[in-house]
């Protein structure tokens, strides 16, 4: 409809082909490197440069075998998912409350909850090594899910608040003069309604502690590295085949978590158009 | 059917709504109830680690533990002259006392920051005193070891540094320093690099912001035109960078820019250079890797706000004879600026605090002042420093993000009423 609008005079024409022109060169600078260095993880060569001289999988087998990958892949999903637990009780327990909370301080305590996203990693990872340092939590895992937590939780409490903002509260109270306990209704009632909002909460939490690198280059001893970690050491060492199909594995991670995501909001969506 | 029974309970009324105060007031602790758990919770891994953050910017009690009785003694002096036989006395008791349990290098290290050239002296003296001086001598004694102890310059670094507070650190940070009289003033020159990676920093995001800004808006534009079905299909192309891992995006950016890297390559075999560009462990390689990272929190508040103009404005100042041109800028464009200005903020405020980035494919003149905070943290310890960095960093930011939140904000009441 706008579309049609927009070609209607010479001069819009032109300006929707440019538009059109520079959003295209722009969707290729944003994925076009992310998409160039996927083949070279298949390259038999040990350099990385095109063309290929030939197809192979020895530096998938390169990362399978070797006991550092393994291990920072091991530590990332065991710290991923350990502060992806601990940010939803949290962050859904605080925005349940916060739903119900009226106050004056509201917006203040909301700004303190959001409030780690926004502060620079390296501040938060100065802190934390100062902090955790005399309590013999650096070099932990213990440490480091705790401080991931901290960073995830508040988009658990964005993505679960903003779900609770839709839910009609008449529900908990239909539920509730049917005599169903605080428990059961939430239970029965509310948890179905907002686990859309929980499962996208999650796919964030974990998204962001299986991200972090700051923290991680701060607080942790060589048991614990990451695989953002590992990433960072071969990076700044020399970039080996190897990483690149580091990559393509964290990419694969992102691309799956991306799907799940795209598809509970078009779930939600469709519920929403089917209640409307 | 209300009206009946409001009257006919009457005089239950009061107690009613006594009952109902009640019943809201419990719901209200319950709901406070919910929320604490979080609350402690970052007040132990977020809110406690800044705060000592911010504490350690202005504690100095190193050189007061190490050297007790000299800044007892110093108390009392006016800084004018050369301190007397007493506090010479005592500095030779405390250097004794220090080279004895083997702390003299923290008091050393510190007082070493305040004028080069302490640690040497701080140590010869400890090395050469051999025992406590005479009654009446010890002036006479630690003058002849070094005769640093005859400047007065020696003995203001001492107590200016006696603590337990100090403004030391975060002046530094702004490259200023006390002079011999206490008055404030500009850092020596080689010390006076603070401002510079500030300016750097500021450079660095403004550069990336105001990329992202050209970049983000066609694309935002044609993504809020284009039919939802299509749109949602073009949004991959900006969620999948999105989600996909900062050190993967940062790697990608290396391997194609490297001096035998897939751009370079590509140009030599095209004929267009001879020579490898240099487009990477530079400025240039900074700006374009950050700017790739940010585009999509640039791309998404711009969206947003660009699917709830209506487009029966368009349409109107076309009806009413407004070229396209005159259209766009006078009716479009203005009702865009919230979302350029929350997507230019957002994006601003995360460039500041950027370090990974810089740190892979920047040089060493494009470090920006995360870096800093870092190295002193990490490989020089001096603690101090990088949390007076850390805490102006904090500082700005957080003004910032207030200004962000009244920003959103707003723009979340005029969409409300725009709906």
């Amino acid at each position: 409809m706008s579309d049609n609008l927009s070609l209607r005079t010479p001069s819009q024409r032109i300006a929707w082909t440019s538009t059109i022109i520079v959003s295209t060169l722009v969707f290729v600078f944003l994925i076009a490197p992310i998409l160039a260095i996927m083949p070279l993880s298949f390259s038999s060569g040990s350099y990385l440069t095109y063309p290929l001289p030939g197809f192979s999988l020895r530096w998938y087998d390169d990362f399978i075998n070797s006991p550092r990958w393994m291990t920072a892949l091991k530590n990332s999903m065991i710290i991923g998912v350990a502060s992806t637990l601990l940010s939803m009780v949290l962050g859904t327990l605080a925005a349940l409350g916060l739903a119900q909370w009226k106050s004056r301080f509201k917006p203040l305590v909301l700004a303190f909850v959001l409030s780690p996203v926004v502060v620079p990693g390296v501040i938060t990872a100065v802190g934390l090594y100062f902090f955790f340092a005399p309590i013999g939590l650096t070099g932990s895992y213990l440490g480091l899910i705790l401080a991931h937590t901290a960073l995830a939780t508040p988009f658990v409490v964005i993505t679960v608040g903003a779900t609770l903002q839709s839910f009609d509260t008449n529900l908990t109270r239909a539920a509730a003069s049917l005599g169903a306990s605080p428990l059961y209704a939430f239970r029965r009632v509310i948890l179905p309604l907002i686990l859309p909002g929980l499962a996208s909460g999650a796919l964030f939490a974990f998204a962001t502690s299986f991200d972090e690198v700051v923290i991680v280059l701060f607080m942790v001893g060589p048991e614990q590295r990451t695989l953002p970690r590992e990433m960072f050491a071969g990076i700044r060492e020399n970039i080996s085949p190897t990483i690149t199909a580091a990559a393509v594995i964290l990419t694969t991670v992102s691309v799956i978590l991306l799907a799940t995501m795209e598809g509970l909001r078009r779930r939600n969506e469709r519920l929403k158009g089917g209640s409307a | 059917m209300t009206a009946v029974l409001t009257s006919a309970d009457a005089p239950t009324e009061v107690p009613l709504k006594r009952r109902l105060k009640r019943a809201e007031r419990a719901r209200q602790v319950k709901a406070l109830a919910l929320v604490l758990p979080l609350l402690l919770f970052l007040l132990f891994t977020f809110a406690g680690p800044i705060a000592g953050m911010l504490w350690r910017a202005v504690d100095d009690r190193e050189v007061r533990q190490i050297l007790p009785q000299t800044i007892a003694v110093l108390a009392d002096w006016d800084g004018k002259d050369l301190p007397d036989e007493k506090a010479y006395a005592a500095l030779a008791g405390d250097i004794l006392a220090a080279r004895g349990s083997g702390t003299m290098a923290i008091a050393a290290k510190r007082l070493n920051y305040a004028l080069n050239g302490f640690r040497t002296i701080l140590t010869s003296t400890a090395r050469n005193l051999k025992a406590v001086p005479e009654p009446g001598t010890a002036k006479e004694t630690l003058g002849k070891i070094n005769p640093a102890w005859r400047e007065r310059a020696t003995w203001t670094t001492i107590k200016d540094a006696s603590g337990p507070l100090t403004g030391f650190y975060l002046l530094a940070a702004l490259d200023l320093t006390r002079n011999i009289d206490g008055a404030i003033v500009a850092a020596p020159p080689d010390q006076a690099i603070y401002r510079n990676i500030f300016t750097r920093t500021f450079i660095i995001s403004l550069s990336v912001t105001a990329l992202c800004l050209i970049l983000g808006f066609p694309v935002a534009y044609l993504l809020a035109t284009l039919p939802p079905g299509r749109s949602n299909l073009l949004m991959i192309f900006v969620l999948l960078p999105f989600w996909t891992s900062l050190l993967v995006r940062t790697c990608a950016w290396i391997v194609l820019l490297q001096s035998k890297g897939v751009v370079n390559d590509s140009l030599h075999w095209l004929g267009i250079i001879d020579e490898p560009l240099r487009l990477i462990y530079n400025r240039f390689g900074v700006c374009v890797a950050m700017t790739h990272v940010l585009l999509p929190f640039m791309i998404l508040p711009l969206y947003s706000s660009m699917k709830a103009i209506s487009p029966a404005y368009m349409r109107a100042a076309a009806s009413l004879g407004a070229p396209p041109v005159t259209a766009f800028l006078r009716i479009y464009l203005p009702q865009t600026l919230p979302g350029i200005g929350a997507g230019s903020l957002l994006v601003f405020i995360l460039a500041l605090g950027y370090y990974i980035t810089p740190a892979l494919v920047g040089g060493a003149a494009d470090q920006m002042i995360s870096y800093f905070i870092a190295l002193y943290t990490t490989e020089t310890a001096n603690w101090g420093l990088a949390s007076a960095l850390g805490t102006v960093l904090l500082l700005v930011t957080l003004l910032l993000a207030l200004l962000y939140g009244k920003l959103v904000q707003g723009q979340q009441v005029t969409g409300g009423m725009k709906n």
